[in-house]
Protein backbone atom coordinates (compact mmCIF):
# COMPACT_ATOMS: atom_id res chain seq x y z
CA UNK A 1 0.00 0.00 0.00
CA UNK A 2 2.26 2.86 -1.36
CA UNK A 3 -0.44 5.85 -0.35
CA UNK A 4 -1.71 4.26 2.33
CA UNK A 5 -0.53 4.13 5.88
CA UNK A 6 -2.70 2.41 7.89
CA UNK A 7 -1.51 2.47 11.65
CA UNK A 8 -1.69 0.22 14.71
CA UNK A 9 -4.67 0.47 16.16
CA UNK A 10 -7.51 -2.04 18.52
CA UNK A 11 -10.19 -3.79 16.50
CA UNK A 12 -13.41 -2.15 17.81
CA UNK A 13 -15.43 -4.56 16.03
CA UNK A 14 -13.08 -7.54 17.92
CA UNK A 15 -13.83 -5.89 21.41
CA UNK A 16 -17.27 -6.68 21.16
CA UNK A 17 -16.16 -10.05 21.99
CA UNK A 18 -13.53 -9.16 24.65
CA UNK A 19 -13.73 -6.41 26.04
CA UNK A 20 -16.64 -5.11 28.91
CA UNK A 21 -14.87 -5.99 31.88
CA UNK A 22 -15.16 -2.52 33.62
CA UNK A 23 -12.17 -2.57 35.48
CA UNK A 24 -10.54 0.72 33.48
CA UNK A 25 -10.71 4.17 34.82
CA UNK A 26 -13.88 6.14 35.41
CA UNK A 27 -13.45 8.96 32.79
CA UNK A 28 -13.99 11.83 35.39
CA UNK A 29 -11.99 10.08 37.88
CA UNK A 30 -8.67 11.34 36.73
CA UNK A 31 -8.09 14.93 35.33
CA UNK A 32 -11.10 17.04 33.63
CA UNK A 33 -13.97 16.69 36.14
CA UNK A 34 -15.41 19.26 33.90
CA UNK A 35 -15.67 17.13 30.36
CA UNK A 36 -15.99 13.64 29.03
CA UNK A 37 -13.08 11.96 27.26
CA UNK A 38 -12.95 8.57 27.29
CA UNK A 39 -10.82 7.42 24.58
CA UNK A 40 -7.55 8.53 27.13
CA UNK A 41 -8.30 6.16 29.45
CA UNK A 42 -6.40 2.93 29.15
CA UNK A 43 -8.00 -0.93 28.92
CA UNK A 44 -6.78 -2.64 31.79
CA UNK A 45 -6.77 -6.06 30.39
CA UNK A 46 -4.63 -4.62 27.38
CA UNK A 47 -2.28 -3.05 30.64
CA UNK A 48 -2.32 -6.63 32.59
CA UNK A 49 -1.84 -8.32 29.25
CA UNK B 1 -18.63 5.83 8.54
CA UNK B 2 -15.19 7.53 8.12
CA UNK B 3 -13.88 11.25 9.11
CA UNK B 4 -11.48 12.67 6.86
CA UNK B 5 -9.30 15.71 7.81
CA UNK B 6 -6.05 17.27 6.95
CA UNK B 7 -4.15 19.04 10.01
CA UNK B 8 -0.49 19.98 10.03
CA UNK B 9 0.10 18.25 6.70
CA UNK B 10 -1.26 15.35 7.22
CA UNK B 11 -3.91 13.14 5.17
CA UNK B 12 -6.07 11.92 7.83
CA UNK B 13 -8.68 9.07 7.70
CA UNK B 14 -10.45 7.84 10.83
CA UNK B 15 -12.58 4.65 10.19
CA UNK B 16 -14.87 5.81 13.19
CA UNK B 17 -16.77 1.82 13.21
CA UNK B 18 -13.09 -0.39 13.46
CA UNK B 19 -11.33 2.49 14.99
CA UNK B 20 -8.69 2.43 12.45
CA UNK B 21 -6.44 5.21 11.30
CA UNK B 22 -4.86 5.53 7.99
CA UNK B 23 -1.94 8.01 6.87
CA UNK B 24 -2.38 8.91 3.12
CA UNK B 25 -1.59 10.81 0.45
CA UNK B 26 -3.32 13.21 -1.25
CA UNK B 27 -4.71 10.83 -4.07
CA UNK B 28 -5.49 8.38 -1.87
CA UNK B 29 -7.47 11.16 0.78
CA UNK B 30 -9.24 12.24 -2.58
CA UNK B 31 -9.99 8.78 -3.82
CA UNK B 32 -11.09 7.26 -0.46
CA UNK B 33 -13.52 10.30 0.16
CA UNK B 34 -15.31 10.20 -2.61
CA UNK B 35 -14.99 5.79 -2.84
CA UNK B 36 -18.44 5.20 -1.55
CA UNK B 37 -20.47 7.84 -3.41
CA UNK B 38 -18.91 7.61 -7.23
CA UNK B 39 -18.94 4.69 -9.65
CA UNK B 40 -15.42 3.34 -9.93
CA UNK B 41 -14.41 4.49 -13.63
CA UNK B 42 -15.79 7.72 -12.97
CA UNK B 43 -13.41 8.41 -9.98
CA UNK B 44 -10.76 6.90 -12.03
CA UNK B 45 -11.57 9.10 -14.53
CA UNK B 46 -11.66 12.31 -11.36
CA UNK B 47 -8.63 11.30 -10.03
CA UNK B 48 -6.28 10.92 -13.87
CA UNK B 49 -7.56 14.39 -14.16
CA UNK B 50 -6.61 16.04 -11.37
CA UNK B 51 -3.31 13.94 -10.72
CA UNK B 52 -2.41 12.57 -14.22
CA UNK B 53 0.39 15.34 -14.99
CA UNK B 54 2.46 13.69 -11.58
CA UNK B 55 5.63 11.03 -12.59
CA UNK B 56 3.54 8.57 -10.32
CA UNK B 57 0.18 8.74 -10.68
CA UNK B 58 -0.96 6.30 -13.36
CA UNK B 59 -4.11 4.79 -14.57
CA UNK B 60 -1.98 1.39 -12.96
CA UNK B 61 -1.30 3.11 -9.99
CA UNK B 62 -4.74 4.36 -9.47
CA UNK B 63 -6.45 0.74 -9.83
CA UNK B 64 -3.29 -0.92 -7.26
CA UNK B 65 -4.58 1.92 -5.06
CA UNK B 66 -8.08 0.77 -5.17
CA UNK B 67 -7.23 -2.58 -4.68
CA UNK B 68 -6.06 -1.28 -1.37
CA UNK B 69 -9.00 -0.08 -0.63
CA UNK B 70 -10.55 -3.42 -0.80
CA UNK B 71 -8.41 -5.08 0.54
CA UNK B 72 -9.00 -2.56 4.36
CA UNK B 73 -12.78 -3.17 3.76
CA UNK B 74 -12.43 -6.48 3.52
CA UNK B 75 -10.05 -6.35 6.31
CA UNK B 76 -12.99 -4.15 8.62
CA UNK B 77 -10.92 -1.38 8.54
CA UNK B 78 -12.38 0.82 6.18
CA UNK B 79 -16.38 2.05 5.80
CA UNK B 80 -17.14 -0.25 8.97
CA UNK B 81 -20.65 0.08 9.57
CA UNK B 82 -21.85 0.56 13.08
CA UNK B 83 -23.27 -2.17 14.80
CA UNK B 84 -23.14 -1.15 18.23
CA UNK B 85 -26.34 1.18 18.89
CA UNK B 86 -27.96 -1.80 21.05
CA UNK B 87 -25.32 -2.50 23.04
CA UNK B 88 -25.11 0.87 25.13
CA UNK B 89 -28.28 0.41 26.90
CA UNK B 90 -28.04 -3.47 27.30
CA UNK B 91 -24.31 -3.02 28.87
CA UNK B 92 -25.60 -0.54 31.50
CA UNK B 93 -28.38 -2.63 32.26
CA UNK B 94 -26.32 -5.60 32.92
CA UNK B 95 -24.17 -3.79 35.26
CA UNK B 96 -25.48 -1.83 37.38
CA UNK B 97 -22.13 -1.48 40.05
CA UNK B 98 -20.40 1.31 41.34
CA UNK B 99 -16.91 1.40 40.86
CA UNK B 100 -16.05 5.07 41.66
CA UNK B 101 -17.11 7.84 44.28
CA UNK B 102 -15.97 11.20 44.49
CA UNK B 103 -15.80 11.66 48.24
CA UNK B 104 -16.38 15.79 48.62
CA UNK B 105 -14.38 15.48 52.17
CA UNK B 106 -14.19 19.55 52.32
CA UNK B 107 -17.51 21.65 51.64
CA UNK B 108 -14.96 24.74 51.95
CA UNK B 109 -11.79 26.05 50.97
CA UNK B 110 -8.84 28.40 51.73
CA UNK B 111 -8.66 29.96 47.99
CA UNK B 112 -11.58 32.09 46.90
CA UNK B 113 -11.16 31.47 43.02
CA UNK B 114 -13.70 33.58 40.80
CA UNK B 115 -14.78 30.83 38.61
CA UNK B 116 -15.38 28.08 40.72
CA UNK B 117 -17.99 26.01 39.92
CA UNK B 118 -18.19 24.44 43.35
CA UNK B 119 -18.81 28.40 44.35
CA UNK B 120 -15.86 28.66 46.42
CA UNK B 121 -16.29 24.89 47.68
CA UNK B 122 -19.69 24.81 49.01
CA UNK B 123 -21.22 23.62 46.43
CA UNK B 124 -24.04 26.23 46.97
CA UNK B 125 -25.06 25.12 50.53
CA UNK B 126 -23.47 24.75 54.01
CA UNK B 127 -19.94 24.55 54.79
CA UNK B 128 -18.87 20.73 56.00
CA UNK B 129 -16.17 19.09 56.50
CA UNK B 130 -17.27 14.95 55.74
CA UNK B 131 -16.75 12.95 59.59
CA UNK B 132 -14.37 9.83 59.64
CA UNK B 133 -17.99 8.04 59.84
CA UNK B 134 -19.27 9.40 57.04
CA UNK B 135 -16.07 8.31 54.60
CA UNK B 136 -15.92 5.01 56.21
CA UNK B 137 -19.88 4.49 55.32
CA UNK B 138 -19.27 5.69 51.79
CA UNK B 139 -16.44 3.18 51.39
CA UNK B 140 -18.24 0.52 53.00
CA UNK B 141 -21.38 1.50 50.35
CA UNK B 142 -18.92 1.28 47.25
CA UNK B 143 -17.46 -2.04 48.32
CA UNK B 144 -20.97 -3.27 48.74
CA UNK B 145 -22.19 -2.38 45.67
CA UNK B 146 -19.43 -2.55 43.58
CA UNK B 147 -20.20 -6.52 42.45
CA UNK B 148 -17.14 -8.28 40.75
CA UNK B 149 -15.14 -4.83 39.83
CA UNK B 150 -11.69 -5.47 41.77
CA UNK B 151 -10.48 -1.68 40.92
CA UNK B 152 -12.23 0.94 42.60
CA UNK B 153 -11.55 4.51 42.73
CA UNK B 154 -12.01 7.05 45.26
CA UNK B 155 -10.95 10.76 44.49
CA UNK B 156 -10.72 13.00 47.73
CA UNK B 157 -12.51 15.94 46.44
CA UNK B 158 -13.83 19.31 47.29
CA UNK B 159 -13.51 22.49 47.79
CA UNK B 160 -10.04 21.91 49.50
CA UNK B 161 -9.65 18.72 50.69
CA UNK B 162 -6.30 19.10 52.73
CA UNK B 163 -8.65 21.03 54.81
CA UNK B 164 -9.91 17.74 56.55
CA UNK B 165 -6.76 15.35 55.16
CA UNK B 166 -6.37 13.79 58.76
CA UNK B 167 -9.94 12.24 57.59
CA UNK B 168 -8.27 11.55 54.38
CA UNK B 169 -5.61 9.85 55.91
CA UNK B 170 -8.26 7.39 58.51
CA UNK B 171 -10.23 6.83 55.41
CA UNK B 172 -7.31 5.67 53.76
CA UNK B 173 -6.28 3.12 56.44
CA UNK B 174 -9.61 1.87 56.72
CA UNK B 175 -9.47 1.13 53.21
CA UNK B 176 -6.16 -0.50 52.81
CA UNK B 177 -7.73 -2.45 56.13
CA UNK B 178 -10.40 -3.78 54.20
CA UNK B 179 -9.38 -4.54 50.21
CA UNK B 180 -7.69 -7.92 50.84
CA UNK B 181 -10.91 -9.40 52.63
CA UNK B 182 -13.40 -7.86 50.28
CA UNK B 183 -11.23 -8.56 47.16
CA UNK B 184 -10.50 -5.11 45.99
CA UNK B 185 -7.79 -3.08 44.81
CA UNK B 186 -8.31 0.53 46.23
CA UNK B 187 -6.77 3.82 43.69
CA UNK B 188 -7.19 7.38 45.60
CA UNK B 189 -6.70 10.44 43.94
CA UNK B 190 -6.22 13.92 45.42
CA UNK B 191 -7.81 16.87 44.04
CA UNK B 192 -5.77 19.89 45.58
CA UNK B 193 -5.02 23.79 45.21
CA UNK B 194 -1.99 22.95 47.22
CA UNK B 195 -2.32 25.59 49.99
CA UNK B 196 -1.72 23.12 52.75
CA UNK B 197 1.01 20.91 51.40
CA UNK B 198 3.55 19.94 53.44
CA UNK B 199 5.95 17.12 53.86
CA UNK B 200 3.39 15.07 55.64
CA UNK B 201 0.87 15.49 52.89
CA UNK B 202 3.79 14.89 50.21
CA UNK B 203 4.75 11.59 51.82
CA UNK B 204 1.22 10.34 52.23
CA UNK B 205 0.10 11.00 48.91
CA UNK B 206 3.09 9.66 47.68
CA UNK B 207 2.96 6.24 49.10
CA UNK B 208 -1.15 6.07 48.89
CA UNK B 209 -2.53 7.98 45.97
CA UNK B 210 -2.94 6.63 42.66
CA UNK B 211 -2.75 9.90 41.10
CA UNK B 212 -2.51 13.39 42.28
CA UNK B 213 -4.75 16.34 40.48
CA UNK B 214 -2.89 19.72 41.34
CA UNK B 215 -4.30 22.97 40.31
CA UNK B 216 -2.43 25.01 38.73
CA UNK B 217 -3.63 27.61 35.61
CA UNK B 218 0.10 28.51 34.13
CA UNK B 219 1.45 31.94 34.13
CA UNK B 220 1.69 33.56 37.44
CA UNK B 221 -0.20 36.67 36.19
CA UNK B 222 -2.81 34.37 34.77
CA UNK B 223 -3.03 31.98 38.01
CA UNK B 224 -3.14 34.86 40.34
CA UNK B 225 -5.69 36.70 38.60
CA UNK B 226 -8.28 34.09 39.21
CA UNK B 227 -6.66 31.83 42.40
CA UNK B 228 -6.76 33.91 44.98
CA UNK B 229 -6.54 33.29 48.64
CA UNK B 230 -9.50 34.68 50.95
CA UNK B 231 -7.81 37.99 51.35
CA UNK B 232 -6.86 38.29 47.59
CA UNK B 233 -3.72 37.40 47.48
CA UNK B 234 -2.23 35.66 44.41
CA UNK B 235 -1.44 31.78 44.93
CA UNK B 236 1.07 31.04 42.53
CA UNK B 237 4.18 32.05 44.81
CA UNK B 238 2.37 29.92 47.64
CA UNK B 239 1.70 26.61 46.13
CA UNK B 240 4.57 26.49 42.99
CA UNK B 241 7.23 25.35 45.07
CA UNK B 242 5.07 22.85 46.65
CA UNK B 243 4.03 21.73 43.65
CA UNK B 244 7.18 20.82 42.53
CA UNK B 245 8.90 19.45 45.64
CA UNK B 246 5.79 16.69 45.29
CA UNK B 247 6.22 15.92 41.99
CA UNK B 248 10.15 15.83 42.45
CA UNK B 249 9.27 13.36 45.01
CA UNK B 250 6.15 11.47 43.56
CA UNK B 251 9.15 8.71 41.41
CA UNK B 252 6.78 8.81 38.65
CA UNK B 253 3.51 7.89 40.03
CA UNK B 254 0.79 9.42 37.92
CA UNK B 255 -0.07 13.22 38.43
CA UNK B 256 -1.57 15.96 36.70
CA UNK B 257 -0.90 19.88 36.93
CA UNK B 258 -4.76 20.66 36.37
CA UNK B 259 -5.42 24.66 34.78
CA UNK B 260 -8.56 26.19 33.65
CA UNK B 261 -8.65 28.81 30.99
CA UNK B 262 -11.54 31.10 30.14
CA UNK B 263 -12.02 33.90 28.11
CA UNK B 264 -9.56 36.15 29.92
CA UNK B 265 -6.20 33.52 28.18
CA UNK B 266 -7.40 32.08 24.99
CA UNK B 267 -3.76 31.97 24.65
CA UNK B 268 -3.76 29.31 26.90
CA UNK B 269 -1.02 27.08 25.16
CA UNK B 270 1.15 29.92 26.68
CA UNK B 271 0.42 28.72 30.03
CA UNK B 272 0.76 25.10 29.31
CA UNK B 273 4.01 25.87 27.93
CA UNK B 274 4.61 27.56 31.11
CA UNK B 275 4.02 24.43 33.20
CA UNK B 276 6.51 22.55 31.36
CA UNK B 277 9.13 24.94 30.81
CA UNK B 278 8.84 24.57 34.91
CA UNK B 279 9.68 20.51 34.53
CA UNK B 280 6.07 19.44 34.53
CA UNK B 281 5.17 16.84 32.66
CA UNK B 282 1.72 15.48 32.79
CA UNK B 283 -0.65 18.35 31.96
CA UNK B 284 -4.04 18.95 31.45
CA UNK B 285 -5.85 22.22 30.92
CA UNK B 286 -9.60 22.76 30.85
CA UNK B 287 -12.41 25.39 29.39
CA UNK B 288 -13.58 26.70 32.13
CA UNK B 289 -17.62 25.63 33.38
CA UNK B 290 -19.64 28.98 33.95
CA UNK B 291 -22.71 31.16 33.44
CA UNK B 292 -22.90 32.72 29.79
CA UNK B 293 -23.57 35.90 31.89
CA UNK B 294 -19.93 35.82 33.94
CA UNK B 295 -17.47 38.04 32.57
CA UNK B 296 -14.93 35.05 31.64
CA UNK B 297 -16.86 32.47 30.28
CA UNK B 298 -15.62 31.83 26.70
CA UNK B 299 -17.59 33.52 23.53
CA UNK B 300 -18.30 32.27 19.88
CA UNK B 301 -15.65 34.67 19.13
CA UNK B 302 -13.08 33.05 20.68
CA UNK B 303 -14.07 29.78 19.24
CA UNK B 304 -11.30 30.37 16.39
CA UNK B 305 -8.59 31.56 18.52
CA UNK B 306 -9.21 28.11 20.78
CA UNK B 307 -9.26 26.04 17.81
CA UNK B 308 -5.72 27.35 16.54
CA UNK B 309 -4.28 26.95 20.22
CA UNK B 310 -4.92 23.26 20.00
CA UNK B 311 -3.25 22.95 16.85
CA UNK B 312 -0.39 24.88 17.94
CA UNK B 313 -0.02 23.07 21.19
CA UNK B 314 0.07 19.48 18.74
CA UNK B 315 2.60 20.77 16.69
CA UNK B 316 4.83 22.18 19.60
CA UNK B 317 4.09 18.26 21.58
CA UNK B 318 5.46 16.59 18.26
CA UNK B 319 8.50 19.08 18.09
CA UNK B 320 9.74 18.60 21.95
CA UNK B 321 9.23 15.08 21.78
CA UNK B 322 11.54 15.18 18.90
CA UNK B 323 14.24 17.47 21.00
CA UNK B 324 13.67 15.16 23.65
CA UNK B 325 11.83 16.98 26.17
CA UNK B 326 8.17 15.86 25.51
CA UNK B 327 4.89 16.19 27.75
CA UNK B 328 1.88 14.67 27.97
CA UNK B 329 -1.75 16.96 27.51
CA UNK B 330 -4.20 14.51 29.22
CA UNK B 331 -6.67 15.29 26.32
CA UNK B 332 -3.83 14.17 23.57
CA UNK B 333 -3.85 10.86 25.52
CA UNK B 334 -4.61 8.26 23.11
CA UNK B 335 -3.59 4.67 22.85
CA UNK B 336 -4.49 3.70 19.59
CA UNK B 337 -3.36 0.24 19.75
CA UNK B 338 -4.25 -0.38 23.80
CA UNK B 339 -7.53 1.95 24.13
CA UNK B 340 -10.69 1.36 25.30
CA UNK B 341 -12.97 -1.13 24.81
CA UNK B 342 -16.15 -0.17 22.62
CA UNK B 343 -18.31 -1.00 25.86
CA UNK B 344 -16.24 1.94 27.58
CA UNK B 345 -16.45 4.09 24.54
CA UNK B 346 -20.59 3.54 23.88
CA UNK B 347 -21.52 3.65 27.41
CA UNK B 348 -21.00 7.21 28.64
CA UNK B 349 -19.26 8.35 31.88
CA UNK B 350 -20.50 6.56 33.83
CA UNK B 351 -22.08 9.50 36.34
CA UNK B 352 -25.08 8.20 38.24
CA UNK B 353 -24.51 4.65 37.53
CA UNK B 354 -20.82 3.73 37.88
CA UNK B 355 -19.70 6.76 39.04
CA UNK B 356 -21.30 8.98 42.14
CA UNK B 357 -20.19 11.98 44.22
CA UNK B 358 -20.96 12.23 47.99
CA UNK B 359 -21.42 15.47 49.91
CA UNK B 360 -20.27 15.67 53.31
CA UNK B 361 -23.04 14.57 55.36
CA UNK B 362 -23.59 11.31 53.23
CA UNK B 363 -26.11 12.52 50.40
CA UNK B 364 -25.55 11.12 46.74
CA UNK B 365 -25.41 12.85 43.24
CA UNK B 366 -24.88 11.70 39.87
CA UNK B 367 -21.34 13.41 39.77
CA UNK B 368 -19.71 16.15 41.55
CA UNK B 369 -20.91 18.73 39.15
CA UNK B 370 -24.43 18.22 40.43
CA UNK B 371 -24.18 18.24 44.14
CA UNK B 372 -26.13 21.27 45.54
CA UNK B 373 -28.86 20.66 43.16
CA UNK B 374 -31.50 19.12 45.28
CA UNK B 375 -33.54 18.07 42.09
CA UNK B 376 -30.73 15.74 41.24
CA UNK B 377 -30.06 13.65 44.57
CA UNK B 378 -30.04 10.43 43.94
CA UNK B 379 -30.73 9.32 47.97
CA UNK B 380 -27.55 9.02 50.59
CA UNK B 381 -24.57 6.25 51.28
CA UNK B 382 -26.58 4.33 53.81
CA UNK B 383 -30.41 3.89 51.87
CA UNK B 384 -29.06 3.79 48.97
CA UNK B 385 -30.36 5.17 45.47
CA UNK B 386 -33.62 6.03 46.18
CA UNK B 387 -34.34 7.97 43.82
CA UNK B 388 -34.40 5.78 40.95
CA UNK B 389 -36.54 7.54 38.21
CA UNK B 390 -33.27 10.35 38.56
CA UNK B 391 -30.81 7.66 38.14
CA UNK B 392 -32.68 5.93 35.10
CA UNK B 393 -32.63 9.21 33.22
CA UNK B 394 -28.29 8.75 33.41
CA UNK B 395 -28.69 5.51 32.76
CA UNK B 396 -29.84 6.84 29.58
CA UNK B 397 -26.95 8.44 29.18
CA UNK B 398 -24.58 6.84 26.14
CA UNK B 399 -23.35 7.67 22.46
CA UNK B 400 -26.80 7.06 21.28
CA UNK B 401 -28.80 8.74 23.67
CA UNK B 402 -28.94 12.63 21.09
CA UNK B 403 -29.58 12.56 17.85
CA UNK B 404 -27.24 15.38 17.51
CA UNK B 405 -25.37 12.56 17.95
CA UNK B 406 -25.98 10.06 15.64
CA UNK B 407 -23.45 11.57 12.99
CA UNK B 408 -20.80 12.55 14.80
CA UNK B 409 -17.93 10.79 13.90
CA UNK B 410 -16.28 11.76 17.74
CA UNK B 411 -19.22 9.89 19.80
CA UNK B 412 -16.67 6.83 20.35
CA UNK B 413 -14.04 9.45 21.95
CA UNK B 414 -16.45 11.44 24.10
CA UNK B 415 -19.51 8.67 24.61
CA UNK B 416 -22.28 11.15 24.14
CA UNK B 417 -20.54 13.56 26.50
CA UNK B 418 -20.35 15.05 29.67
CA UNK B 419 -24.41 15.12 31.37
CA UNK B 420 -23.52 18.03 33.34
CA UNK B 421 -22.22 19.74 30.46
CA UNK B 422 -25.35 19.32 28.68
CA UNK B 423 -27.34 20.63 31.82
CA UNK B 424 -25.79 23.47 32.73
CA UNK B 425 -26.19 24.41 28.50
CA UNK B 426 -29.25 23.29 28.05
CA UNK B 427 -31.40 22.43 31.15
CA UNK B 428 -31.40 18.74 29.84
CA UNK B 429 -28.88 15.97 30.64
CA UNK B 430 -29.71 14.37 26.78
CA UNK B 431 -29.15 18.32 25.11
CA UNK B 432 -26.05 18.88 23.81
CA UNK B 433 -23.72 21.58 24.28
CA UNK B 434 -22.52 22.41 21.07
CA UNK B 435 -19.41 24.68 22.36
CA UNK B 436 -18.08 22.31 24.27
CA UNK B 437 -18.66 19.50 20.87
CA UNK B 438 -16.84 21.69 18.80
CA UNK B 439 -13.39 22.02 21.34
CA UNK B 440 -13.60 17.98 21.90
CA UNK B 441 -14.01 17.15 18.47
CA UNK B 442 -10.83 19.29 17.55
CA UNK B 443 -8.53 17.98 20.34
CA UNK B 444 -9.06 14.49 19.14
CA UNK B 445 -8.42 15.39 15.59
CA UNK B 446 -5.22 16.80 17.25
CA UNK B 447 -4.70 13.64 19.46
CA UNK B 448 -4.97 11.70 16.71
CA UNK B 449 -2.71 13.98 14.06
CA UNK B 450 0.23 13.36 16.61
CA UNK B 451 0.22 9.55 16.76
CA UNK B 452 -0.16 9.83 12.69
CA UNK B 453 3.12 12.28 13.05
CA UNK B 454 5.03 9.76 15.06
CA UNK B 455 4.10 6.89 12.87
CA UNK B 456 4.79 8.63 10.01
CA UNK B 457 8.21 9.36 10.99
CA UNK B 458 8.89 6.06 12.77
CA UNK B 459 7.78 4.73 9.30
CA UNK B 460 10.49 7.07 7.60
CA UNK B 461 13.54 6.11 10.01
CA UNK B 462 12.81 2.39 8.54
Amino acid sequence: MNRIQTLETRDLSASVNNGGCGECQTSCQSACKTSCGVANQPCEKCVEE
Amino acid sequence: MIHAYKLNGYNIILDVFSGSVHLVDEVAYDAITHYEDTPREELLAQLMDRYGDREDVTREDLEGCFEDIEALKAQGKLFTKDAYEGKAFDFKNRNPYIKALCLHVAHTCNLNCDYCFAAQGKFHGEDGLMSFDVGKRALDFLVEHSGTHRNLEVDFFGGEPLMNWEVCKELVAYARSIEKEKGKNFRFTLTTNGMLINDDVIEFANKEMHNVVLSLDGRKEVHDKKRCTITGQGSYDIILPKFKKLVEARGGKGYYMRGTFTHDNTDFTKDIFHMADLGFTELSMEPVVCSPEDPYALTQEDLPVLMEQYEILAKEMIKRKQEGRPFTFYHYILDLAHGPCIYKRISGCGSGTEYMAVTPWGDLYPCHQFVGDERYKLGDIWKGVTNQARQNEFKLCNAYARTQCRDCWAKLYCSGGCAANAYHATGNILGIYEYGCELFRKRIECAIMVQAAEAAQKAQEK
